[in-house]
């Protein structure tokens, strides 16, 4: 059996030698690239990202990977976004009360959490909608790394939603047809990780 | 659904080698960072730090291998301190597979720094690293130290984690210079102290000799707690470690 194509989409955007090992441990042939052909061709499209909302769009634009997002999405192909990569996958976000437009194939912003210690970092637990590909077989006390101090807090409409609580309910992870995203790192986050990761390579092929 | 207590063994790295000895059973090479690494991972880890006490350049390369090796073998966050002066310093680090950055006496002499590296790749990133001793005239009785404790800066310990945070520290690392070595446990008053004024994560440093010294840790305000020679020899393993604050009624993985 072939194993399926992922591209590690390389925008500039942090630490990614992780991500690319984990990939390659839950079965993906996986490519680290910042060409656009790539990443449409790919079975299935990373999309990762650290730091500020803002600094993490302007790689995005920079490198057009926003229009290949925008057309996997729109043939249900599978795109998969981590931490931030999750979050400019939504419509815009706020940080430091400077709003920045988002790749916007998922309604709804991302906000500071209310929470009294931030930023939220550490391994914590999340309550999946029943029928989420990434979480089958993976039980409610497994937990998951998360570092971040902003998030979506509203279910985009025609997902299922893992949500996590910190202060406040957000979400934490998403899925509506073959996108998928995760606020926190399934590359980080041990063997619960590698499950969900190892769901999301099988959903490929 | 709240966030577990952390539990965070620390190694330091001298050349590419852990040095202050490890006591592990069944390991190829006790001074392998990296099977280290993979070891307390197994052993239930929720974190590492490898502190880099290096002191010349060319071990430093030696450090990015290492770091590289770890992100890809070990899927759990990973911190790496000692020798961070600037934000080109935390970039390779980060490149190399780092999740998290130590931060210490280049901060102390240059505050900006915090803020430069925040600004560039997020609070998340940056551990401000404080080691603190008592006995001090500042306002809060507590003062930050270099070099290990030898060399006094006459900085307020409590302020400085405050003002650290404010420009952008994602966590502190706090470790006390008192208790440090003593294993009689952690530095409880000064832990109370740091919560009070921060409102980022906060690590707890220094002073654990047994499983029983966490859980106080934790009620006195830590988010997470660090320990080196107890878990390299031993003493306790990580698993006693997280029964203890389970039962003490604090959430763990």
């Amino acid at each position: 059996m072939t194993k399926p194509k992922v591209v590690l989409f390389d925008y500039g955007s942090g630490n990614l030698r992780s991500a690319f090992r984990a990939l390659e441990r839950a079965g993906g042939d996986v490519q680290l690239t910042s060409d656009l052909d790539a990443a449409r061709r790919a079975d299935g499209l990373v999309v990762p990202g650290v730091g500020a909302y803002a600094a993490c769009m302007e790689g995005v634009l920079k490198s057009g990977v926003d229009a290949v997002i925008r057309e996997r999405v729109a043939a249900d192909a599978p795109v998969l976004g981590i931490c931030v990569g999750e979050q400019v996958l939504f419509a815009e976000g706020i940080e430091h009360g400077v709003e920045t437009a988002g790749v916007g194939v998922l309604e709804g912003r991302v906000e500071l959490l209310d929470a009294p210690r931030i930023p939220h970092m550490g391994w914590n637990t999340v309550r999946a909608d029943a029928g989420m590909r990434l979480f089958a077989g993976i039980g409610p006390e497994e937990r998951f790394y998360f570092v971040h101090s902003y998030a979506a807090k509203a279910k985009p409409a025609g997902s299922l939603v893992a949500v996590c609580e910190h202060g406040e309910p957000f979400i934490a992870a998403v899925e509506r047809g073959a996108l998928a995203a995760t606020q926190f790192h399934p590359e980080k986050s041990g063997d619960a990780g590698y499950a969900l990761l190892t769901n999301w390579i099988r959903g490929l092929s | 659904m709240t966030v577990a207590v952390r539990v965070i063994p620390c190694l330091d790295v001298d050349a590419g080698r852990v040095v202050k000895g490890v006591n592990f059973e069944n390991l190829r090479d006790a001074g392998d960072p990296v099977e280290l690494a993979a070891a307390y991972d197994a052993a239930g880890a929720d974190e590492l730090t490898f502190l880099d006490v290096t002191a010349s350049s060319d071990d430093r390369g030696t450090m990015m291998d290492v770091v590289a090796r770890t992100a890809e073998q070990v899927f759990i966050p990973l911190t790496v301190g000692g020798g961070v002066r600037t934000p080109d310093d935390v970039d390779r680090l980060l490149r190399a597979g780092a999740d998290k950055v130590g931060v210490n006496t280049a901060a102390i002499a240059r505050p900006e720094v915090i803020a430069e590296i925040a600004d560039r790749f997020g609070n998340q990133v940056l551990v401000l690293s404080a080691d603190v001793a008592s006995g001090a005239e500042t306002d809060s009785g507590w003062e930050v130290t270099t070099h290990g404790g030898r060399r006094r800066t006459g900085i307020d310990a409590v302020e400085w984690c405050a003002r650290a945070a404010g420009l952008g520290a994602g966590e502190i690392l706090l470790n006390s210079i008192d208790a440090d070595g003593t294993k009689a446990g952690f530095d409880l008053p000064l832990i109370a102290a740091v919560r009070a004024a921060v409102d980022v994560p906060l690590i707890a440093s220094g002073g654990a000799g047994a499983a029983a010294h966490f859980p106080p840790a934790v009620a006195a305000g830590a988010d997470a707690v660090l320990a080196a020679s107890i878990f390299h020899f031993g003493d306790v393993a990580i698993g006693e470690v997280k029964q203890e604050l389970k039962a003490a009624g604090h959430p763990v993985r």
